[in-house]
Parts: structure tokens; sequence; C-alpha cells
């Protein structure tokens, strides 16, 4: 009989949900009651609103665990792992039985993220068992050309994964028609979006396939080195990419003549970024890498002519390469059989936000965006009526509730005025205010303006300013107009992506929830109460019972009144903290 | 989101010396070596905790990089801190995701509890808040990280009574600061 398993996720989320301690916990019980099974670790399998989670493997298939506590670890070895009975009402996905969270997995397809969850990341046979390095392989027995890598890539349809969208077979193309005796490779860890985690998943659950999709990339446009520019914030993804690299060059995947192709060097080098989201741009990534201030160059020369240190180089986020060997393994009509007719295959999202299910997801292009929050995602959370997504982060916008059966691919998504992004997809619902998170991103894209270009650092500061004061309830009549005339001059006078698209987020929301602005213009009013300016705390007098509780609490004593009477908030004292209306006991305390 | 990058005055606090001796292997390492500048500010820091002035000049020195280039660098990047920090950094997560579940809650109840604004250290140098953009655990917003720990699903009250265990232990131990 074969052994049971045990397999804890291991991920970053999971750490952070208390998943070390969960795994120290079996460890121990599995000594001190000598069980009998293999205790393995993952990284994330994307159910992170379940973190902890544990899975048990069994002869009757696999069980995953969620909200796995030491105690609760404790039961499991208990009753299915020594009484072969698993805890139904704990199970969050088996194929055994039906469980509540199983519409979170109908509908992905799982290609980037094939093995995430799966293999233990820090194990290249584990990678090697589930077809990992077949693509090379196969590259090598069949002595495939670059010819012919390049246009499988490019028959597949896939499109930049780092939120760009540039199909990446024609980026290889131009890059191996540059005949330069030496070319780079690199690969965009920086994941700037904040507010997405595709990449880090992608990173610590699976880094080899990162790695193999980076080779091929090389012997396609024969480059001899590359780069990963990780973001420092991602200590995990970086450990366990040096661990990977390091195996892959013991096992001949890396180096000189790799898998016996004759002058088939390439070797594989970690940068740690230092904390720039303009880094992620790909001319000022090359900058940082060359160890300078990262900012963006003029385009063209695209990287393909003149990019590291001057020589051709192609640049793809991890998401993509993580992509490529799937598509050498299965081919190009297996992969672009998915999606719509311009945009082909699987993205992955990192679901976010006000919704019940939030984590990773991976679904075809062409879903709607309705499905992927109400049927993957389980919803808004408390039931909230939902109000809007978030595209693209910084760069992206807001898509509201009506226009929620939108598709997902490139072309839809831009129609809307929002962009597809590299896969954050933020969850609104009545309580989130439309204009202050248009005054959250420009104040992000206003920290992280390089300064080059006066439109994006003067102009974002200016509509910061704007917003701001819109949010304090100052905001003129004209300020619409100022925000719209503002953002198309930054547009148009922007040498990089970042200003070209720092508008988005105050676009979008002016374009769809325009009474939000006004009402807080007009009216002085955040309709979802949200902007504390704005905001008026009143005792409900039927409702006080004169408790003193928030008399007592209130950090600036505007409030009065005796004991077992109603009380009165002084509405020039208060600084509405809100601190009063958390704590009052009888719900007598109402916002406006 | 992160903090402030513009950092106008340096930390030149003259009593304070720098063991230079710290840089050898450093700068051994990457001497010559091309795209050498931002390791080189990162051994720094981690040699230090913060990037001083005279180290700076020190290593400029001794691998031919142009003094202003470093600085140039250094002030770009909101990694490197130009100011002596906490022993502790206390990171709290306002990315969007954070934002939307009411991160400025949890770093107002951290100002409350360790008497200092957002990007400022404690008087006995004990705590650093800082934010900083996603740590890349959205699902379990709002987050903030010290140290290599990560806490989720935050509220004001958890993040202080998370500080107030951590002064515990710290004055149990007997803190050297
Ligand atoms: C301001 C800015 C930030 C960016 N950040 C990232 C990033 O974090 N990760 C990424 O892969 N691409 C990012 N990009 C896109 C890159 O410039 C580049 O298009 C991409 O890495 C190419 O890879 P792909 O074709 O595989 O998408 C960013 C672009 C801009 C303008
Ligand atoms: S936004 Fe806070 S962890 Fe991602």
């Amino acid at each position: 009989m074969a052994n049971k398993q045990v397999i804890v996720g291991l991920g970053s989320c999971g750490l952070a949900a208390g998943a070390g301690k969960v795994f120290d916990a079996i460890e121990s019980i599995k000594k001190e009651k000598n069980l009998d099974f293999d205790l393995k670790k993952t990284s994330c399998i994307g159910m992170c609103f379940r973190e902890p989670l544990v899975e048990v493997i069994d002869e009757t298939g696999s069980y995953i665990y969620g909200e796995i506590t030491d105690v609760k670890a404790a039961e499991i070895l208990e009753k299915h792992i020594l009484q072969n009975s698993p805890i139904k009402e704990y199970v969050v996905k088996t194929e055994v039985f039906d469980t509540k969270d199983k519409g979170f997995f109908e509908g992905q397809i799982k290609i980037a993220l094939r093995n995430c969850g799966y293999i233990d990341p820090e194990s290249i046979e584990e990678y090697e068992a589930r077809k990992g390095y077949n693509a090379l392989k196969k590259i090598a027995s069949e002595k495939i050309t670059s010819e012919v890598i390049i246009q499988n890539v490019l028959d597949s349809g896939i499109r930049g994964r780092g939120g760009g969208g540039f199909p990446t077979g024609l980026k290889w193309r131009f890059a191996f028609n540059n005949k330069a005796s030496v070319k780079y490779i690199i690969c965009n860890a920086d994941e700037g979006d904040p507010g997405a985690f595709m990449d880090r998943s992608v990173l610590e659950g699976d880094p080899h396939s990162v790695l193999e999709g980076m080779t091929i990339g090389a012997y396609a446009i024969q480059a001899s080195e590359g780069w990963i520019y990780c973001r420092a914030e991602y200590p995990l993804a970086i450990k366990r990419l040096n661990i990977a690299i390091d195996q892959a060059r013991a096992k001949g995947y890396l180096g000189n003549n790799i898998m016996g192709i004759d002058g088939f060097n390439f070797d594989i080098h970690i940068k740690e970024g230092a904390g720039a989201f303009v880094c992620g741009e790909e001319t000022a990534l090359m900058a940082s890498i060359e160890g300078e201030r990262g900012m963006p160059r003029k385009r063209p020369p695209f990287p393909a002519e003149s990019g590291l240190w001057k020589n051709p180089t192609n640049i793809n986020n991890v998401e993509t390469f993580a992509n490529i060997p799937w598509i050498i393994i299965n081919g190009p009509s297996e992969y672009s059989k998915y999606g719509t007719e311009k945009s082909k295959g699987t993205k992955v999202f990192a679901l976010t936000g006000k919704i019940k299910n939030g984590g990773l997801v991976e679904v075809p292009m062409g879903i709607t965006i309705r499905d992927v929050v109400f049927k993957l995602g389980g919803g808004i959370i408390d039931d909230k009526k939902f109000k809007a997504v978030q595209l693209g982060g910084p760069s992206g916008g807001c898509i509201p509730e009506y226009l929620a059966d939108t598709v997902v691919d490139y072309d839809s998504v831009n129609a809307t005025g929002a962009i597809m992004g590299s896969g954050g997809m933020v969850v609104m619902d009545e309580t989130t205010c439309m204009v202050d998170m248009a005054r959250f991103f420009l104040d992000f894209t206003k920290k992280e303006s390089c300064g080059k270009c006066t439109f994006c650092r003067i102009g974002t500061q200016r509509m910061l300013e704007i917003l701001t004061r819109i949010t304090e309830g100052n905001g003129l009549e004209t300020d619409l107009d100022t925000l719209i005339e503002l953002s198309n001059q930054i547009k148009n006078s922007s040498l990089c992506g970042l200003g070209q698209t720092a508008p988005n987020p105050v676009l979008t929301t002016i374009k769809y929830f325009r009474d939000e602005y006004e009402a807080h213009i007009r009216d002085k009013k955040c309709p979802a109460k949200n902007c504390k300016p704005l905001l008026k705390f009143e005792i409900i007098e039927d409702k006080c019972t004169g408790c003193m509780l928030c008399k007592k609490v209130c950090p600036v004593n505007a409030i009065s009144g005796e004991r077992k009477l109603a009380h009165l908030i002084d509405q020039a004292l208060c600084t509405k903290c809100g601190m009063c209306m958390s704590k009052c006991k009888f719900v007598a305390i109402s916002k406006s | 989101m992160r903090i402030q990058r513009i950092q106008t005055k340096p930390h030149l606090d003259e009593s304070e010396q720098v063991d230079l001796s710290l840089l050898v292997p450093l700068v051994q390492q990457y001497k010559n070596k091309r795209g050498n500048t931002i390791p080189l500010l990162q051994g720094i820091q981690n040699a230090y905790g913060f990037i001083p002035i005279p180290a700076m000049e020190w290593v400029a020195e001794n691998t031919g990089l142009k003094l202003s280039d470093m600085y140039g660098v250094a002030s770009f990047y909101a990694q490197f801190r130009l100011k002596p920090v906490g022993k502790i950094i206390v990171k709290v997560c306002h990315g969007t995701a954070c934002h939307v579940q009411n991160a400025t809650a949890i770093t107002e109840a951290l100002e409350e509890e360790l008497g200092v604004k957002d990007g400022e250290t404690t008087v006995d140098r004990v705590f650093t808040l800082e934010s900083v953009a996603c740590l890349g655990c959205c699902s379990l917003a709002p987050v903030m990280m010290i140290g290599d720990n990560t806490f989720g699903k935050l509220t004001g009250k958890q993040a202080k009574e998370v500080i107030r265990d951590i002064r515990e232990k710290e004055n149990g131990s007997g803190c050297e600061h």
C-alpha cells in the first residue's frame, strides 16, 4: 500500500496565515507517534482565503483541508491518517465529495500555474516528475530549430502577460533577427502593481518553469546570459529561485552545451530590485540592472536592437515565461484553443478586495468579469452590493458593475478605458469611494514618478491636490474639467507607460462614477461614507441608553451627556475618527 | 505606499563612529564589476542598517565610483535609507487591496501606539513605522510585516497588541538600546 501524503502549503500567504506553525505541529506529532506518512511542502494553490491549507492524499484521492490550526491538524492526523476517515467539514476541495468551495476551481484552466500547489518548489525532481524540462529535452532530441520555436510561440497566440500584451513570438523574432554576437534575455519579476501577486506565486511555487521558459527563450533568440529582476520585497521567491538555479546548473539545464546542444551556453543571474515601481518598465529596469537610477529611456531603439549594456535584449514577464514550456510540449494549437480571437490562452488573476474567495485564479481568456467575481470569487463579502472591479492597478481603471459582462481579453477590457494589466483584480463594493480610489492611485503614481518628464512629475502632483481637495469637501465646480484636461496632457507628454497611463484611474472613475464626484463637490457628501471630512456622526436619541461608553472613548472629548440620558456629539469638535460608533453596543450612532 | 523617498538631510551625526572595516570584503567582491552600484549600496545597508555618508565616501574612493552617482542611486530607490532606523521595522501595507480594507486605520493605530508618525523612528530607536506597497498577501488584507513575520486580517487593536507583545519581549530580554 502506498504511503499517505500530507502536504502543507508554505507560500507567503500560507506562512502569513500561520502555516509554518501547522507544519511544525504535524512534524512533531509524526515523530512523537511514529506515524507512517510522507510529510511534504508545497506552495500557494490559489485558495488564499482558506489558508493555511493542508492536503492529504490517500488511496481514495486528494483532500485539501482549509483554515487549519495546529489543533485541527492533530485532529486530521488522528482521524484521517490513523482511522482513514476524512473530516468532511474541514475539507475545502476534493474530487470525492462536494464542498462549498467547489465553485472556486470550476472554470479554471491551469497552465501557468500547472504546478503551483502540486510540487515542492525546492525539489527539481518533483518538477521533472510533472513533465518539467521535457520541453527542453524535446528541443534537444528532436533538434528543433530556433525558427520553429519562435513560430510555435507565435502560433500559440500568447501575448505578453506583463501588461502590454505584445505578441511574444513577434518580440522573439525581432531579437532573433538581430545577429549581434552577445544577446541577453530578461525576466521581469518586479511586479509593481500594488494589489497583485501572480508572479510571486509562480516564482515561489514553480520557479523551474520560469527558468525553463527563459532557457527556451535564450535558445530561440540565441542569448547567452539571462537576468531575473525580482522585487526585494519577495525574499521567499528569491530564495527559491536561487535554489532552483543551483539545481538546474547541477543537472545541466543551465551551463555550457545545455542538453548536449553544441554551443548552447546559457546561465541566469538574479538581480534584486531596490524598490521603485517605474523599474518594472523595461528600459528603466535595464538602467537599474546597469546600476543606475531607474529612469526610462527613449524608444526606439527598442530593447531588441539596443537593450542591456547596449546589447540586443528580450524581456518578458514571469507568467509569459512560465507558459512557454507548456506550449512547446503540448503544441501551439492546444494553447490557442483557449481564449478569444485576439487573446489566446489563459490569464492568471489575483482576486482581492471585497471578495469572499480572495486568491489566485487562472481562467481562459473570454470569461466574463461577472463570472470571475461571482462564480469563482464567491461574490462580495457580507453580500454587499458589487460596485466595480479595478483592473491594471495604477495604470488601469475601474469597470463598473453594469459592464461586468465584459469578457476578459485585451481588446474588450481596453474598450472600457481600463487595461488588462498584469492581473490584479480588486473588487469593490458600495462602501468603496471611487474618488478616494482615484486619489489613492494618483498618490501612488505621484510618488513613483521618476521625475524625468515634467507633466508626469508635476501633473500627477496637481491632480493629487485636486483629488485630495475633493475628498475633503473643498472641490470646485471646475475641478472635473481641470482633471480631464490635465489627464490628457500627462498622457500626451510622458515618455513611458507610467505617465501615459497614470490618469487612467481618474478618467475611468469620472466616466463611470461622475455622480460620486459631483456629490463630493456639490453636496459635500461621500455616498460611500468613506471620506472622513465629509461624514457626520450623530447619536440616535431613541437608541442611546446613556451608558457613557462613547463619551469615554472619544479622544477629543466631543461627546457630552449624563448617565442614562441620550448623549450628544459636538460637531465642531468631532474629528470623525469613528471610535464612538465602533464601540457603541446599541448601534445608537449613525454615520451620514 | 513606499516611504517618502526624498530625505534631503542625510544623517550626519559626528558622534557616531562608522566601522569602515566592515566594507572591505564588500568592495573586494564587487570592485570593477559592471552594474555594481546597487549591490554595493545594498551591502552597505546590510552592514549598518542604513547608508552612512562616510561609508559611501569610502566605497567611492576604493572602487572608483563617483560619490554623486552613488548618492543619486541611493536617493532614488525606496529601499535605501540615509538615516538610521529602529531595530524593528514595522511595515504596514498600503497596497490597493489593503487600502480598500482600511489600511489607514492600521497605520493610525500604530502611530498612536508608537507615538511617531508614518516614516519615523521611536526615540529609543526600537521601532520604525513605515508604509509599503503590496506585500503579496492581499487576500489577508490588511497586512503588516515585522521582520519575517506577516500579520494578516488585522484590526487596529490587534496591530497594537502585536507591538505591545514585542515591547514586552524586548524589555524582558534587556534590549541594548
Ligand atoms: C510603469 C510600468 C511598470 C511596469 N511594471 C511591470 C512589472 O512589474 N512586471 C512586468 O512584467 N511588466 C511591467 N511593465 C511592462 C514592461 O515594460 C514590459 O512590457 C514587460 O515586462 C514585457 O513582458 P511581456 O511582453 O512578457 O509582458 C511595466 C510597464 C510600465 C510602463
Ligand atoms: S495590497 Fe496589501 S498585501 Fe497586497
